[in-house]
């Protein structure tokens, strides 16, 4: 599904043409153009914002694609006979965003299992479910600081060029960021709150494997254990 | 505030647009200028020749000014023009920028008054002393002038940049829309406007969608449709609801899940729709194809013609240097019977909807002599490439044709390459393969 001309790598001097980027690369690589993209306000005149707001979605997209990417990697470890180009082929979970796959417990196909809402099915303890949900777009696979020092550093531009152009686009992405250590330590609050709970959890990339709201020391626990695993 | 563009920035087209009889042909550029050209009739001496189309006026329409509130610069560029239908011997044009409307008389005048009785020719007070009877003035010969006039300017009716404007079929009201509303106006009035869409979210932060043009029905004045970023078109009744936000109708093709990417969305979004003269259809463009409704048919597009396929794999590339933001313009010809869109590396293309052929045509200087006929052109995507055949890597992307015209009634288009005008005059049926 990814278009060819984005930049190879270095063959280093083998005669067979390089291999085309792996997806992985593909995303990233689409995912750091765009943010710069919405960086580069023009100095003088309003921004298109017709252009902003496609940009914005194509961002939110990279951004589903990952954290669903993420999500699947914990519960079967990486590049466990499953190439990129497999990810690639299984359109129907690239074209399914994580809302859409509420209730969902389809047989994983080459892409892994679609996810169920965590706020609408409390209680439902699933094995390898992979986790996502809406409003929470985080993902796992790489430094978040840098990641959302980037959106923070767009929204202040945005906000000072051009007020009403994408206010806040990513607002979804700045919940509270709570680290391993926080987690690990149990330092995220004793009472079972909901939304905090599942930042937390969300936010020390690893999906829980239950579906509850709650907070559970025993989920934490296990949590800790398929880290301490990969 | 200084420009920072170079100087020939300020020529490049931004629109085109005939009247409704043909006889004018207008161009908006970057630098706020409008310039209307006329067709000459026919010469007796030739009558194998056709009329050409000559300057006929120029006037500056808009100027750079600056929005001191938000510390931005408003371009002067025009995006589009429309014409009013002649109701006397005035022709008039609405005239638009990112944010004000204006309209403009343009009217002759070839005659001039001599002979009166307290002046002189030059217009200095005569000494009475000399003046011994009376005269009654008459009207001479003159030289033909153009005179243009600004007689309305609709400003502050947008917050956001005007992609669009349409005259309603019943010559008093018109339309402006912007990346979030639509605006009516009353052609007479200029302190008011009435909000008929309005698509803003409350929250900005959940902006997703927003409107990338609207037209007036060309018989119906009740009915406009506009034109969404996610492909999707909205057809809207006045009698239905002042604030037209309920569609009546909705049309949208269901997304094709074999060519699913990450530019999707990008790709649907409708850059131009246009009814057909016939007010049966609609045409719409998007990034890679142009498209056939049916007014009655809301589930799919009944025709679609591919403009330039072969860019389906490029699109990273073209993201990345912001072509697949380009929004190209599309045109029907008089009978409806054919389509043409602007592409890439100064093509263009038309589609005959009842042949189903299709023909790739170039505007440019090298190629293109007076009175020649225009060569179809092709581009080659690997296999067999003909001794002509451009390779889809070789493109030129700088050079785009976003901008086309196509006259109300005969074979005569107008064609915008960067700076350029190009007006063929040539018959369809001669160019398709």
């Amino acid at each position: 599904m990814f278009a060819r001309g984005l930049k190879r790598k270095s063959a280093d001097g083998e005669d067979s043409p390089p291999a085309p980027p792996s997806y992985s690369l593909q995303r990233q690589s689409l995912l750091d153009m765009s943010l710069v993209k919405l960086q580069l306000c023009h100095m003088l005149v309003e921004p298109n914002l017709c252009r902003s707001v496609l940009i914005a979605n194509t961002v939110r997209q990279l951004q589903e694609d990952l954290s669903l990417d993420a999500a699947w990697r914990l519960p079967a470890p990486p590049g466990a006979g499953r190439g990129p180009l497999e990810r690639l082929v299984s359109t129907d979970i690239l074209c399914r965003s994580p809302w859409e796959q509420q209730g969902g417990h389809s047989a994983p196909d080459s892409g892994g299992s679609p996810a169920p809402d965590l706020c609408e099915l409390p209680g439902a303890p699933s094995a390898q479910a992979p986790r996502s949900a809406p409003g929470c777009a985080w993902e796992a696979d790489r430094p978040r600081g840098g990641f959302q020092a980037s959106l923070d550093q767009i929204l202040e531009t945005l906000e000072s060029r051009a007020p009403r152009a994408a206010e806040g686009l990513f607002a979804d992405v700045d919940g509270p960021y709570y680290d391993l250590d926080a987690v690990l330590t149990g330092m995220v609050g004793a009472k079972a709150v909901p939304g905090d709970g599942f930042e937390a959890l969300a936010s020390a990339g690893a999906p829980p494997p239950g579906s509850s709201c709650k907070r559970d020391l025993g989920e934490l626990d296990h949590v800790v254990e398929i880290l301490v695993e990969t | 505030m200084p420009s920072h563009r170079v100087p020939s920035e300020a020529d490049v087209i931004s629109t085109v647009e005939f009247n409704h009889t043909g006889e004018l042909l207008a161009t908006g550029d970057k630098g706020g200028r409008v310039v209307v050209f006329q067709r000459e009739p026919e010469s007796k001496n030739a009558p194998h020749s056709q009329g050409e189309y000559d300057v006929y006026s120029t006037f500056q329409s808009h100027e750079p000014e600056f929005d001191y509130l938000k510390s931005l610069e408003i371009e002067e560029k025009i995006n589009k023009i429309k014409w009013l239908p002649q109701q006397n011997a005035a022709h008039s044009l609405l005239s638009t920028n990112d944010k004000t409307i204006k309209l403009w008389k343009i009217t002759e005048r070839d005659k001039r008054p001599e002979g009166y009785n307290l002046k002189d020719e030059e217009g200095k007070l005569k000494d009475l002393s000399t003046v011994t009877s009376l005269q009654v003035p008459v009207l001479k010969p003159m030289d033909l002038m153009v005179e243009v006039s600004p007689r309305r300017v609709f400003a502050n009716g947008h917050t956001y940049h005007i992609n669009s404007i349409s005259v309603n079929s019943d010559c008093e009201t018109y339309m402006s829309a912007d990346d979030l509303r639509i605006n009516l106006w009353h052609l007479a009035i200029t302190d008011r406007s009435f909000n008929i869409v309005d698509i803003k979210p409350a929250n900005m932060e959940d902006l997703t969608e927003v409107i990338t043009a609207s037209e007036f029905h060309p018989h119906h004045c009740n009915l406009f449709v506009y034109s969404s970023s996610k492909g999707s078109l909205r057809l809207c009744d006045m009698r239905a609801a002042a604030l037209c936000d309920k569609h009546s109708k909705l049309f949208e093709e269901p997304e094709d899940p074999s060519n699913r990417s990450f530019f999707s969305e990008i790709i649907s979004s409708v850059s131009d729709v246009k009814f057909s003269h016939s007010g049966r259809y609609m045409l719409t463009r998007d990034y890679l194809t142009v498209k056939v409704w049916d007014l009655n048919m809301e589930a799919r597009p009944i025709e679609t013609y591919q403009v330039h396929d072969y860019l389906r794999s490029k699109l990273c590339s073209l993201y990345e240097n912001d072509c697949i933001f380009d929004k190209f313009e599309c045109a029907w010809n008089g009978s409806d019977s054919v389509i043409m869109t602007g592409a890439y590396n100064n093509f263009f293309r038309m589609f005959d909807r009842n042949t189903k052929r299709d023909v790739t045509l170039e505007a440019s200087r090298e190629s293109s002599k007076p009175r020649a006929v225009l060569k179809p052109r092709r581009v080659c995507v690997g296999g067999k490439r003909r001794r002509d055949d451009i390779s889809v890597d070789s493109l030129d992307f700088t050079r785009k044709i976003l901008h086309t015209a196509w006259h109300p009634a005969e074979n005569i288009i107008a064609i915008a390459a960067t700076n350029n005008l190009y007006i063929f005059q040539d018959k369809v049926n001669s160019e398709m393969h």
